[in-house]
């Protein structure tokens, strides 16, 4: 089975350089036979409204652990409403220009229902790139700013022709499979909550295996907790292959053809 | 393989595998390579007959054949007459062992009700199982939420009992502390952990590190959470066999030939 993991960061790892971090991750999903990673900012601690230059070092950072192990990973661009004409630089930079292939994960302390994410979203559609969005529906109360499997829907809406994967699928996943159940573009991602178990069960159930993606959410996270939200699955084995990776292979389809990278 | 930390029954706010027949969760147990599973239940985190609780779990268990289902059944100190359920679990269900839900049952790890059912659950040589969390609490139904509890006190109760054999389950939420505490209790020699809530890159190796791989236990937290997130933690850790061995079976045997 060809395992591939949406959802990863540099953070909460040893090691000082960014190069020197992928390769712990890299033994470690060798040993779970895990294939590539879709890397994105968080080698530094969560930083409210990060300056335009911290976010382009957290995406050089990015790059340069994919430079280093260019068949274990791809990069996805951190991009910040707070600061839209940047982000439009930074997306040409890193994505048309650069090795990257998607967006994500959108971390910042604007929901993203605001119209702030209009014109990154349009610029995600010139390239045909997916766009990972963390959300959470958190018991105890959201963060300031921190977007909402409703708040995706409302985005993902407005862009019928981009397709979005609600990151965590918003933690309380049985409201956040249901938010999403409507708006055909909108993928769960079963990344970096406990492993509860019939989270896959009840996203395979009601979007079908189509519309499911595994990430982990390393470092915080581990491999084994997330990969065994679908390995421990009661779904066919033909369902987990998709999860695991057919269906983000087939996102990410178009932009690794016009790239000519591997999938 | 010994799993510590399964659970029987209804959990209150959603279907899990399993949980209306013990005889399914042994077979699903059984051909996840488990040749034993310490089980406590969901009723005890809510229902106020304790006694009933027990006598249902100890049932079950019975029911699955000798030895493969070990019953630990709930005491709460905060409840009237206690001591009886604590004396039923031992001398009437001959269990080794007894599970508390301390958050659940209202009270801290500095309550001398707790101090009182430690130090005579060790007179009884029982191992003592605090599931020091069930859920995230992030993911709680909002209008019960139950935040975990704070094992601090137990870096001053453990050594002044030794003879104490504390197994601290469900124990994620603090893994990163490094707190004058956290680490007299990590390093205290009765007290172990299990590997449920343990995460993140190389979460399993700096648990072992910090504690002993003496004191590492298998434990899934089954079938709350799927039983594969634990397996693949002790397979992906790299650690030597015999580490690996000790955290599946080794160590909870040693906990239970002291009972």
């Amino acid at each position: 089975m060809r395992i591939w993991d949406v959802h990863s960061h540099l953070g909460q790892l040893p090691g000082d350089t960014p190069e020197a971090r992928m390769k712990v991750l890299v033994e470690h999903m060798d040993r779970l036979g895990i294939e590539r990673l879709i890397l994105s900012q968080g080698y530094d601690e969560f930083i409210y409204h990060p300056t335009p230059q911290q976010v382009r070092e957290e995406n050089d950072r990015v790059m340069r652990a994919v430079k280093h192990f260019p068949d274990r990973a791809y990069g996805a661009v951190y991009l910040s409403p707070d600061n839209v004409e940047f982000s439009l630089e930074e997306f040409d930079r890193c994505v048309r220009d650069g090795p990257m292939v998607s967006i994500g994960e959108l971390e910042t302390d604007v929901r993203c229902n605001s119209p702030a994410l209009d014109p990154i979203v349009e610029r995600a559609i010139s390239m045909n790139v997916p766009i990972l969005q963390h959300t959470w529906t958190n018991a105890t109360g959201n963060g300031p700013g921190e977007s909402t499997p409703h708040d995706l829907v409302e985005l993902a809406r407005r862009h019928p022709q981009v397709q979005f994967i609600c990151g965590h699928t918003g933690g309380n996943w049985e409201l956040g499979i249901r938010t999403i159940r409507d708006t055909k573009n909108v993928y769960a991602e079963i990344a970096g909550s406990d492993p509860t178990s019939g989270f896959t069960e009840m996203a395979v159930r009601e979007l079908g295996a189509e519309r499911v993606i595994y990430g982990s959410d390393v470092g915080g996270r581990s491999f084994a907790s997330q990969m065994a939200k679908v390995i421990g699955a009661e779904i066919p084995e033909s369902a987990k292959e998709l999860i695991l990776g057919g269906n983000l292979r087939r996102l990410l389809q178009p932009v690794l053809k016009a790239k000519g990278l591997p999938s | 393989m010994i799993d510590t930390n399964v659970e029987l029954f209804r959990w209150p706010f959603r279907r899990l595998t399993g949980d209306d027949d013990a005889g399914d969760l042994v077979a699903r147990l059984h051909k996840k390579g488990v040749t034993q599973a310490w089980a406590g239940s969901y009723e005890g985190l809510l229902c106020r007959d304790v006694a009933g609780v027990n006598m249902r779990l100890a049932a079950a268990c019975r029911e699955q054949g000798a030895d493969y289902l070990k019953p630990f059944g709930c005491v709460n100190p905060k409840s009237p007459d206690w001591e009886e359920d604590l004396r039923r679990c031992h001398e009437q269900h001959h269990m080794v062992g007894i599970r508390l839900y301390p958050n659940y049952h209202g009270y801290t790890l500095v309550d001398p009700a707790f101090t009182k059912l430690a130090s005579l659950a060790a007179n009884r040589n029982l191992i003592v199982q605090i599931a020091l969390s069930m859920e995230d609490i992030r993911t709680q139904f909002p209008l019960m939420l139950v935040p975990p509890a704070d094992p601090a006190p137990l870096a001053e109760l453990a050594p002044r009992i030794p003879n104490l054999r504390l197994v601290l389950l469900n124990a994620g939420h603090w893994a990163g502390d490094e707190t004058t505490s956290i680490r007299q209790i990590r390093s205290a020699k009765n007290v172990y952990f299990d590997i449920s809530m343990n995460e993140g890159i190389g979460g399993l190796a700096r648990l072992i590190a910090a504690t002993s791989p003496q004191r590492v236990v298998f434990g899934s937290h089954y079938p709350f959470f799927y039983f594969e997130s634990a397996l693949l933690k002790v397979k992906s850790a790299g650690l030597p066999r015999d580490q690996e061995f000790a955290i599946y079976e080794g160590n909870a045997r040693t906990l239970l030939k002291q009972a």
